[in-house]
């Protein structure tokens, strides 16, 4: 279950997003993307994702080439930055669509659907909102939601935009370590994108530093704050 | 001041607005209920009736269709010549109807581009029911798109990629993500745009060639009637727009009442 980008460019008019960036991120790792705003990270994250089509370079997912394979087919477990929760649906129903939408011979039964959505909501400890819509949840919890829609499709990896930016301080540390846990628990291979370093330090097993569209270094959090690569990865960590 | 402004706009909303309106419905009723249940049975009445609820019904929903096509491409996509196309849509509101009949005279009619190659064809669009139709369309066309980019603007394209990583379909992203979030706003556009469509005079004016009990909508009976001195039957008919109007304002209302409670 692993990804990897290779060789990938990407411009948005006369801006260089990515410029020829290439990641091996091995099964059941969880690695985060850290950079300044505008360092590209997210454009990576959302290439991998099949969101956007990389100008050039190509993405394999599973060992097997998925440059070409449409989004809804990547079978990829994606959560946005500000959630993207289905507004005029139920927790319930938020958690059930990925299973909803699936072909005929492939969709699971009524009773199959409610029994490992009823899973994911104790998974996330949020059974008794199972009713609720997401304009009446905290930001935590629309949050715990996203990730158990993601998670619902049995996605081979993980992929999760800034996924505490949102959040305060305090929810934020506790989300953390609970998203922590949760890996330690399924080993799901999993990419995060934060501009946050010390989130990246305190939860990823390694950290791919991103600036200018170019990935600076790449490595165990230990490793990039002893063992700077360049001068700009040394300044960037320096406040942390 | 504060009460002065207040009354100033009362006066002038009751001057302007509620007068004429209440008018209209004493003057239908002026002659008592029989003589205006007699206006509207006359069969050329009936025949505008029918006619204009024809064309409504077939120019709002190709509106509809159009409208959300139109702002789901505007606010969904990036594409050269965007902000192009944004404008393009409120040309019906800048163009006068009447200039917009003529176009499509100038089009279709038989001195039109391409009204020699329809009389080979035997095709009639102009002072026929196409003709009027394809008046109604342009003249509604701003209103459901209108409606719709903004607020679909502002809910910007999350869930709809939410859907597509999901797995879903681009159809079942439409239906199950889009159409649920813009449901007030389209049907507070289609309630506009259906108001405006049966009321709509200028344009079929000029395309529907006045031919009675054929291509007569209900805005052209009225002014028919009313330039024969049928004062009774004329106001008649324009009670029904009339009320039309009133019933597209207050569900217009309850559409906005709705739409707050989500």
């Amino acid at each position: 279950m692993s990804i990897e980008a290779l060789h990938i460019k990407k411009s948005f008019g006369t801006f260089q997003a990515l410029d020829d960036v290439s990641i091996r991120i091995e099964t059941g790792e969880l690695v985060a993307l850290l950079g300044p705003s505008g360092s590209g990270k997210t454009s990576l994250l959302r290439i991998i994702a099949g969101l956007e089509s990389p100008d050039s370079g190509s993405v394999n997912l599973y060992g097997e080439n998925a440059t070409d394979t449409s989004v809804n087919e990547r079978r990829v477990g994606f959560v946005f930055q500000h959630y993207a929760l289905f507004r005029h649906m139920t927790v319930f129903e938020n958690i059930a669509f990925g299973l909803r939408v699936r072909p005929k011979a492939t969709r699971p039964s009524e009773g199959e659907i409610k029994s490992r959505v009823g899973k994911l909501l104790e998974l996330i400890q949020l059974s008794w909102l199972s009713d609720r819509y997401p304009h009446q949840l905290s930001g935590g919890q629309r949050q715990r939601v996203a990730l158990a829609r993601a998670l619902a499709v049995e996605p081979r990896v993980l992929l999760l935009d800034e996924p505490f930016g949102a959040l305060d301080a305090k929810v934020r540390r506790e989300l953390r370590k609970w998203l922590r846990r949760l890996h330690d628990e399924i080993h799901i291979t999993s990419v995060f994108v934060t501009h946050d370093q010390e989130e990246a330090l305190a939860v990823s097993d390694r950290v791919a530093i991103m600036n200018h569209g170019v990935i600076e270094q790449i490595g165990a959090p230990g490793d990039v704050r002893g063992n700077p690569a360049t001068p700009f990865v040394a300044e960037f960590l320096s406040d942390c | 001041m504060k009460y002065l402004l207040i009354a100033l706009a009362l006066l002038v909303i009751t001057v302007i607005l509620i007068l004429p309106l209440g008018a209209v419905f004493v003057q239908a009723f002026d002659k008592g209920w029989d003589a205006y249940l007699v206006a509207i049975q006359d069969e050329e009445t009936r025949s505008s009736i029918y006619l204009s609820l024809l064309a409504t019904g077939v120019a709002v929903p190709l509106n509809m269709i159009f409208g959300v096509a139109a702002a789901w491409a505007v606010t969904k996509f990036r594409f050269p010549g965007k902000s192009l196309l944004v404008t393009l849509i409120d040309i019906p509101f800048g163009v006068s109807p009447v200039v917009a009949g003529l176009i499509y005279i100038l089009v279709f009619g038989a001195q039109g581009w391409l009204g020699p190659w329809l009389a080979e064809h035997d095709i009639r669009i102009v002072f026929a029911l196409p003709g009027i139709i394809l008046a109604t369309v342009f003249v509604t066309f701003p209103f459901v798109a209108r409606e719709l980019i903004p607020l679909m603007e502002s809910q910007g394209a999350n869930e709809e990629e939410a859907a597509m990583v999901l797995g879903a379909s681009g159809w079942q992203m439409f239906w199950r993500v889009t159409l649920p979030n813009i449901k007030w706003g389209l049907l507070y556009g289609t309630v506009t745009c259906t108001a405006r469509a049966l009321g709509e005079f200028g344009a079929v004016s000029v395309v529907s060639g006045h031919i009675r009990g054929e291509t007569n909508t209900l805005p052209l009976h009225v002014e028919i009637l009313y330039n024969e001195y049928n004062y009774a039957g004329a106001f008649a008919v324009a009670s029904l727009l009339s009320a039309v109007a009133v019933v597209a304002l207050l569900l217009k209302k309850v559409v906005e009442w709705k739409n707050n409670e989500h």
